[in-house]
């Protein structure tokens, strides 16, 4: 019975280590959001050249849809573009577009203009004035906004076939059927 | 000693100037010097998003330079320090502080070492006492040989083969 009082440094260690072992698994890129199944953030960006509606706050209750963050100058929103044209072209949910801190106010519309353009709405966020709002840390992150106008799913970086059919879409089919 | 007292002087000033120095572009400073000072104070205890172990007064990143701009922002509008950060907190959560707030979810991050420090030093306080305690009982009153132990004892000399 004495010799238990012994393994109990071994018991502290075994469990440190598996908390460190698992907390060096983890991508610190990926921070969890605060504002999961809260109110949009209020915010209104003016239109991007070559377009006459800008996109706010205001545009979003009414129906579930995608809140997507890019940039001309972003390379991983080139990965998850093609994405995007497709589920544009099938008519799937309607997505918006933060254009964010382009230098250029023409890169982004010319970056669209070259490789398709997928947003109902975009705004311009060369300040990121939205995108400090919705807590982005870097692009691409996508939100998935319900009918209400509330949060309730972010995704880091970029959407790949796979982590829609197994994560965004049934968040998506859920939220209609509510 | 000379090139010691220069070498002194130049560490003393790159120090200095590193102390004042951060990533605040000019064209970002506020006119009003207590205002400038205040949104000092509220970046160094912001993180940078992007590199993670920088404070936002420090780092280059676009989106540091945007948050140095949005703090400015909202302390010329007439916030307190105290509202900015929170606004900040609302924004990217408790992560975005360097210095984690004492709160119920972060109790064992606060006293996790001081509890286990603590337990450690009762263990060793112990563990000597008790140690302490039998070494004393032996030396005080040391058993006398029992009659079957002189005789092995007497044997075992006498069988010495010198």
């Amino acid at each position: 019975m004495r010799r238990i009082v012994y393994l109990v440094p071994l018991a502290v260690f075994l469990v440190l280590a598996a908390y460190f072992w698992v907390g060096l698994g983890k991508d610190p890129q990926i921070i969890p959001s605060v504002l999961i199944d809260q109110q949009v953030p209020p915010f209104a960006l003016k239109p991007i050249r070559g377009r006459d509606r800008g996109f706010s706050s205001d545009d979003l209750p009414g129906q579930v849809s995608l809140v997507n963050i890019f940039g001309s100058w972003c390379v991983a929103c080139r990965i998850e573009h093609p994405f995007l044209m497709k589920l544009k072209a099938d008519g799937v949910v309607p997505i918006h577009g933060i254009d964010w801190r382009e230098k250029d106010p023409n890169a982004g519309p010319a970056w669209l203009a070259r490789f398709g353009d997928p947003y109902t709405l975009v705004g311009d966020d060369p300040e990121s004035k939205a995108a400090i709002a919705f807590g982005v840390t870097g692009a691409p992150e996508t939100f998935i906004v319900d009918a209400r106008g509330v949060i309730r799913y972010k995704q880091i970086g970029p959407i790949t076939p796979e982590i829609w059919e197994n994560q965004l879409w049934p968040i998506v089919q859920k939220l209609r059927a509510q | 000693m000379r090139a010691i007292l220069a070498a002194v002087a130049v560490a003393v000033s790159i120090g200095l100037a590193a102390a004042t120095a951060g990533a605040v572009e000019p064209d970002e400073v506020l006119d009003d010097p207590v205002l400038e000072s205040r949104a000092r104070e509220v970046s160094k205890g912001l993180r940078c998003l992007v590199c993670q172990n920088q404070s936002i007064d420090d780092s280059d990143a676009e989106l540091a330079r945007d948050l140095r701009v949005l703090v400015r922002e909202r302390l010329s509008a007439g916030d307190s320090n105290e509202q900015v950060v929170d606004y900040v907190v609302s924004r990217y959560g408790d992560f975005v502080l360097l210095n984690p707030p004492f709160k119920a979810s972060t109790y064992a991050l606060w006293l996790g070492p001081a509890a286990l420090a603590i337990v450690g030093m009762i263990a060793v306080f112990a563990f000597y006492r008790r140690r302490g305690a039998a070494a004393g009982a032996a030396a005080a009153a040391p058993r006398p040989l029992s009659e079957a132990e002189k005789r092995r004892l007497d044997g075992l000399l006498e069988d010495d083969p010198r």
